[in-house]
């Protein structure tokens, strides 16, 4: 198992999950979403590739309503 | 500067009244038709009012305010994905064709607002964003120090910043200094509605700038957009005064005369200001009348 935060939410998988995974899991469409990672953007054409780790503290964003 | 300003005034002559509410020729250019759009970093936009997407009711009534505003860029914030939202608010921003302009809306560090400009051109696949760099919780004025630093690692990293700043004629130019493609200074407090509290540094900002100056924050109603324009700014960005107004639709279109308007007033050129009347009809010629 993995033991991360997405979102500021504690959050747990299996071992090798990839930020796909875990974006899919979160929102049905990942139009117009992105992802950091401990402070670091993971473009899209990584998330796939990119496997979430003990610890990691992921951001999943997207539009909002603001001036 | 401009070598030979064509339309500075001459310093008033005694009597007449100047002040901070007298919106003060400057030494810009004047445009000369009126196919006088306005160019951000290369690109032109349709309209010299943005929009800011913050505080409308729904997305149905954002569509109606949008659509009547007539403006082709709109900011959106940067938040966390919630799975139960519904509807989508890019989605009609596409539906309009309105172009999406990120903010970082709630940072307070320089870090922070890197982040998430990053973030915001990875999701919106834009380089352009409104930079603000928060300095105080109960005034929302921007941290000047922070947003300088920020704006300099983001115009490095290739985005257009355009930076949401204080009045300040010295801070817009820093701003300007380290790159960025337009300044955004407040009329006043992010949704106070106060206006324009100072006119004449929005007036100096806007003399010595290089790059567009978008007055942005403060608005209240059409006039002081008008203001802003007639004060030499080159467009507005209103939100709260929209999307809060009892009928947001009705402001959106009123907000999108009120821009018209003062950017045709600031390139007429208004009269100067006088203490005392000046007679528009003839005084040659007068009858004489024999009162007895």
């Amino acid at each position: 198992m993995t033991a991360a935060t997405v979102n500021g939410a504690p959050w747990q998988g299996p071992h090798g999950a990839t930020v796909a995974q875990v974006v899919d899991s979160w929102c049905p469409s990942p139009k117009g979403v992105a992802v950091a990672i401990n402070g670091e953007v993971v473009p899209a054409s990584r998330w796939s590739a990119t496997t979430v780790t003990d610890g990691d503290r992921v951001e999943i964003v997207t539009a909002a309503a603001g001036g | 500067m401009v070598d030979s300003p064509p339309r500075t005034p001459p310093d008033p002559p005694l009597g007449t009244t100047t002040g901070p509410d007298a919106p003060a020729c400057h030494p810009r250019p004047a445009p000369t038709g009126a196919d006088d759009p306005l160019v951000i970093a290369g690109r032109t936009l349709g309209s010299r009012l943005l929009f800011g997407t913050g505080g409308m009711a729904s997305l149905d009534a954002l569509h109606r305010a949008l659509a009547a505003s007539g403006s082709d860029i709109a900011t959106v914030a940067l938040r966390r994905v919630d799975p139960q939202a519904r509807g989508s608010l890019l989605d009609v921003l596409a539906g309009l064709d309105v172009s999406v302009l990120p903010n970082t809306a709630g940072c307070s560090t320089a870090t922070e607002a890197v982040l998430t400009a990053r973030l915001a051109r990875e999701a919106f696949q834009t380089d352009w964003v409104k930079l603000e760099v928060i300095g105080d919780d109960q005034t929302l004025l921007p941290d000047p120090i922070e947003l300088v630093a920020a704006a300099e690692v983001l115009v490095e990293d290739g985005f257009t910043v355009l930076a949401y700043t204080t009045d300040d004629p010295v801070v817009a130019r820093r701003l300007e200094a380290v790159g960025c493609a337009a300044i955004m200074p407040l009329g006043s407090p992010i949704g106070s509605g106060l206006g324009i509290r100072n006119p004449h540094n929005i007036a100096l900002v806007v003399e010595q700038a290089g790059v567009p100056v978008i007055l942005d924050a403060g608005i209240g109603t059409a006039s002081d957009a008008c203001l802003a324009m007639e004060l030499g700014c080159d467009g507005v960005l209103v939100a709260s005064a929209i999307t809060r107004a009892q009928r947001p639709e009705r402001m959106a279109a009123a907000m999108r005369g009120a821009v018209v308007a003062g950017r045709d007033a600031w390139a007429a050129g208004r009269i100067p200001r006088r203490f005392h009347a000046s007679a528009s009809s003839p005084t040659d010629g007068l009858i004489a009348v024999d009162v007895r």
